[in-house]
């Protein structure tokens, strides 16, 4: 399975503190365990929310939003791709991570859908659809 | 101690998991230590029986792989002291294997010194991974043997998972890991990590391995779609294991950039009735882009380490970058087939199997009309040992049927697909070939 693994952000990294030498060192020694370990699939780092947007939906209203914002322990300050066997082997190798950030923080693991788990939602109907728009698209490359 | 959990359901979870992330570099550790296979996978086996008993009680270990190397060498000090014994009785006999013993005590005391002083956060122990996986595919075993003893060592696979997995009785699977085992040791199969050209070949018997695997996984044509699905995942994790082992290694990287472009396509081969889907005719918005970007990444490492060795790019790039063509292209018909055949011209110049040579012909005739791709089938069928070889292969006439229905030759195209159909045993590739007999006729 697929997981992505989320580490929420801090006041520190909402402040644009960057980690110490000693954890960024830590850090990549971790994440080349995870490379070797042949799970690792992508991962990056974000920047804080301050250089963010969000856009809210209303009905059919649009309103942008500047960050930053407020509830900083359900932000987003990075995440991994990871292939796994199940996720018991995700918490182990999360278990294994040095504390990403300079103070308490939380990672949170989330299993990615697979085509299958959409279920009737994606109907037959809506995969008409996918097909139809695909052959338009097609017509129009020839 | 980490994690005073009395949960011992949710402990003995823990430990199997532990097992899968670090029994490869145990028993690889254990391997180089030892020289020994088997009692390198005896000793990581003990130390778990070990585990199950403490860790439910006492908790996880902060440093499990370190932990568990900890109890593998207390085992190995427990043998040697029964082989003291032993060695008393029969003083001729036994001495020569107890200082073998003691040797390899004395050096795994020092490796589990070096890890446990390691941090906390580090590499719990040495990485002998590639050391051992040049053993367990070693050319002196039988392919299929190199296949079940890697699993099992390095992807922590059980026995019975490699048998489901192969579709063989559980029995013949034990059996072929017990005699590789005794064959490695016979032979006194040396755990080493040579240099050079001896390491490109040995560890091209890796890749050949990891592929196996893989194909066995992406074929249609055994186990359940689960089981296939792990198998390409597991080849693929190892294939990463050796990218970031062997680095240096162009193949490997190509090898790795072929996986996943070809499994990026997974998901889009069997349409919602579970019937196949051929590459031209797949929904690539269904396409794994993660994936891709990978293999793409992958490739273009291949090639700068095989422009930087000043060689040309092995059979794994060269395949890579043919499925990197496709992936590129945004809908089918963008597709440059020209690149792709000039590919499988590289490709059956290192690889000149009727097999390559008849995917070359169906690139050309993309590239340059069915009438030459008809030629080129045709020549390959002149020469009569590829002719042999492909009489069996039911794409042999799918394909010459295929390029008949373009050059507007029906009959005979019909009587070609009829003939594919009667040689493919996978009932949905028979309905897709019955399906074009039909279109022919």
């Amino acid at each position: 399975m697929r997981v992505m693994v989320i580490v929420k952000a801090t006041a520190e990294s909402e402040a644009g503190i960057m980690p110490s030498t000693e954890l960024l060192e830590a850090m990549t020694t971790y994440n080349e365990e995870l490379v070797k370990a042949g799970i690792m699939l992508a991962g990056e780092g974000l920047t804080p929310s301050v250089k963010g947007k969000r856009v809210r939906f209303s009905g059919t209203s649009r309103t942008v939003v500047d960050g930053p914002f407020a509830e900083t322990k359900e932000l987003i300050a990075g995440y991994w791709m990871w292939q796994v066997k199940n996720m018991d082997e995700a918490v182990e190798w999360v278990r294994r991570c040095p504390n990403p950030m300079l103070s308490d923080s939380e990672i949170e693991i989330r299993p990615v859908f697979e085509a299958e788990d959409f279920g009737d939602a994606l109907t037959p109907e809506l995969r008409e659809r996918e097909d139809w728009m695909r052959r338009q698209t097609e017509a129009g490359q020839q | 101690m980490a994690d005073q959990s009395t949960d011992t359901n949710a402990v003995r979870r823990t430990i199997e998991t532990v097992w899968r992330i670090e029994s490869g570099r145990l028993i690889a550790g254990l391997a180089r230590l030892t020289g020994d296979v088997a009692t390198a996978e005896d000793l990581a086996q003990d130390a778990m029986v070990v585990a199950l008993r403490e860790w439910p009680a006492n908790g996880i270990p902060d440093n499990p792989g370190a932990w568990l190397m900890t109890a593998a060498r207390r085992r190995a000090i427990d043998q040697r002291r029964r082989r003291e014994v032993l060695d008393r009785t029969h003083a001729r006999l036994g001495r020569e294997a107890d200082e073998r013993t003691a040797d390899a005590v004395d050096a795994m005391d020092a490796a589990v010194d070096s890890a446990l002083a390691a941090k906390r956060d580090g590499p719990s122990v040495q990485d002998e991974r590639l050391g051992l996986m040049l053993m367990t595919c070693h050319p002196l075993l039988p392919r299929e043997a190199r296949v079940a003893l890697t699993l099992r060592l390095l992807g922590g696979l059980s026995t019975d998972e490699i048998a489901r997995a192969f579709l063989v009785p559980e029995a013949t699977v034990a059996q072929r890991i017990v005699r590789a085992k005794r064959t490695l040791r016979a032979a006194q199969v040396p755990f080493e990590v040579p240099r050079g050209a001896a390491m490109v070949e040995r560890l091209d018997m890796v890749l050949e391995v990891l592929y196996l695997v893989f194909n066995e996984g992406y074929a249609a044509t055994a186990g359940s779609e689960w089981t296939r699905a792990e198998l390409c995942q597991e080849a693929m994790r190892l294939a990463r294991v050796v990218c970031a082992l062997a680095p240096q290694s162009s193949e490997a990287h190509g090898l790795c950039a072929l996986m996943e472009l070809q499994a990026s396509r997974l998901r889009a081969r069997v349409d919602r009735n579970g019937a196949v889907v051929l590459l031209l005719d797949q929904d690539r918005a269904r396409w794994d882009w993660l994936l891709i970007g990978r293999g793409q990444a992958a490739l273009q490492q291949a090639e700068r380490l095989a422009r930087a060795a000043d060689e040309p790019l092995g059979p794994y790039a060269l395949q890579a970058a043919i499925a990197a063509c496709h992936a590129r292209a945004r809908v089918a018909s963008d597709t440059d087939w020209g690149r792709i055949a000039a590919l499988y011209d590289a490709l059956y110049e290192t690889m000149p199997s009727p097999v390559v040579g008849l995917n070359r012909a169906v690139a050309a005739g993309m590239a340059y009309g069915p009438a030459l791709g008809l030629a080129m089938v045709d020549a390959l069928l002149a020469d009569a040992q590829d002719a042999a070889m492909l009489q069996q292969y039911h794409l042999l006439p799918s394909v010459r049927g295929d390029l008949l229905y373009k050059l507007g030759r029906l009959d005979e195209a019909r009587a070609e697909f009829l003939r594919a159909a009667s040689m493919t045993r996978n009932t949905r590739e028979r309905d897709l070939l019955l399906q074009r007999a039909g279109q022919g006729a």
